[in-house]
């Protein structure tokens, strides 16, 4: 990759060379890629971007893998929906949606995932895994199955197996951990370490983090080459919220777009708001907790980048909401019932968030706003089963008028 | 038996930031504490370090810290994403 210079540690700016590794020998920091922004700005060029395929794979020039047929499935440049229902209801008057629920197996991590997979195949691994209770495992058992690479999901053994049907469906090989949650995590570091693997969010996680600039360049391009004033995206590790600004950043300075003046906001649910916590405390020190939400896509109680995401908001002149657990299913229901967009917990959380600033008055009626929808509502149906409520009446046309009150 | 090596990261809440928790855990448990980074500040602070050792060795001295009330996890955060 000639865009691609080092990896480097985040915190004590150490540099290393490509490789399967995310962390700093020295103080144990994370790593993170480095591109030559020059040799960037150098090719990269809307109109090199917009004959790209329509998949992320259009933003290759700043990602850091090489495009590879053998992995695309599509993943990215999912819709920019205008918003009419939602925002006449929040009185907003340029409001988008960023429709990421409809990418290859249903959430945004198909393109974590597509970036890890293409560059551990670089790497020369011939397995990928992770460890996972959902979105994850089913966008690693379905990369791993486009690109005919073993595939590896470690889950907890109490987790419901229905869960994990949608990366079962793959024929990963699964498998489930006695033991706490602390016992999976531990299993898979020493794994990482042990075998040639390549763990998507552990040894390859660099790479696999980058796929989320994606959503910045993304929005940036469908708005029509301009960032919004405001961003407002679920969050669990704080990755992705920390990328999406990263890639706002980075068509910036490669002037792909003008100044980004873009706050950053990030939306939890009180039951795992670790990040939302330390920011209300105002300070930069996340207290891990553990996560009681019925958002559980979002359940992350030691947000590898929480810190980062915190930063973000600072740098950003952001925020972060927090929504009542109650305010989940509630923001699920009305994304639907005035968007036609059916979307998980972490999109409940979302727009019960977006609602939140609105009401606190950090987004003015006039300034153009995304909100990021991340996950797909029939993985979770189970939160908003209660809308399931028929009419029940006989076979006959006057059954029907009566119970339903019309008349032809 | 081999030694082995954990990466882990500390939170201390409150009252226990005065405690010399890492001191006693090598003094107690037959592991070496290496400290490789750290925050501490007002009502609560982190550590990242390395635990060197036998892995049921580690993993007694580990549970001691948890009896005390700090909270230990993966240096890097949680491994298992939903």
């Amino acid at each position: 990759m000639v865009n691609v210079a080092a990896l480097r540690c985040k915190e004590c700016s150490r540099e290393y060379p490509i490789g399967a590794f995310n962390v700093c020998d020295f103080c144990f920091g994370p790593l993170e890629v480095v591109y030559d922004m020059d040799a960037i700005a150098d090719i990269a060029s809307r109109e090199r971007i917009m004959s790209g395929p329509n998949s992320l794979w259009r933003y290759a020039d700043f990602l850091p893998a090489e495009y590879n047929p053998l992995v695309d499935i599509n993943a990215g440049f999912t819709p920019l929906i205008r918003s009419r229902g939602l925002a006449e209801r929040l009185g907003l008057e340029e409001l988008w949606i960023k429709n990421d629920s409809v990418n290859p197996s249903y959430s945004f991590k198909d393109r974590v995932v597509a970036v890890a997979t293409a560059k551990a195949l670089e790497l020369g691994f011939e397995t990928l895994a992770c460890a996972s209770t959902g979105n994850l495992a089913c966008a690693v058992a379905a990369h791993a199955a486009r690109a005919g690479m073993n595939a590896y999901v470690f889950i907890p053994s109490d987790l419901e197996a229905g869960k994990v049907l949608g990366a079962a469906i793959y024929n990963p090989t699964m498998i489930a951990v006695n033991g706490s949650y602390d016992d999976v995590n531990r299993l898979c570091s020493e794994l990482a370490d042990q075998y040639h693997w390549a763990f998507v969010n552990i040894n390859v996680r660099p790479f696999y983090a980058d796929g989320s600039k994606t959503l910045g360049y993304e929005v940036a391009e469908q708005l029509g080459w301009r960032a919004p004033a405001h961003a407002i995206a679920p969050s669990a590790s704080g990755a992705m919220f920390t990328k999406i600004y990263q890639g706002l950043r980075e068509f910036e300075q490669t002037g792909i777009i003008d100044k980004v003046e873009t706050r950053m906001h990030c939306a939890q649910a009180r039951g795992c708001s670790p990040i939302a916590t330390a920011y209300k405390e105002g300070r930069f020190v996340i207290r891990p907790v553990k996560p009681a939400t019925i958002a559980k896509s979002l359940g992350i109680g030691n947000p590898a980048d929480g810190y980062y995401a915190l930063k973000t908001i600072e740098a950003s002149g952001g925020s972060a909401v927090i929504a009542e657990e109650h305010e989940v299913a509630e923001g699920i229901k009305l994304l639907a019932q005035t968007e036609g967009i059916f979307t998980e917990g972490a999109g409940g959380v979302a727009i019960a968030g977006l609602k939140r600033l609105v009401e606190r008055g950090e987004i003015q009626p006039d300034e153009p706003t995304v909100v990021y929808i991340t996950g797909n509502g029939l993985k979770t149906t189970e939160i908003v089963s209660d809308v399931v409520n028929p009419i029940l009446i006989e076979g006959t046309v006057s059954a029907f008028e009566q119970s339903v009150g019309v008349k032809a | 038996m081999a030694t082995t090596m954990q990466r882990v990261r500390f939170t201390f809440l409150d009252h226990m930031i005065k405690q010399p928790v890492i001191y006693r855990m090598g003094h107690d448990f037959d592991v070496v504490t290496n400290i490789r980074r750290a925050d501490v500040q007002e009502g609560v602070g982190w550590v990242i370090l390395e635990v060197e050792g036998e892995l049921e060795e580690i993993e007694r001295g580990l549970e001691w810290v948890r009896s005390l009330g700090v909270r230990v996890d993966p240096a890097l955060g949680d491994l298992i994403e939903p």
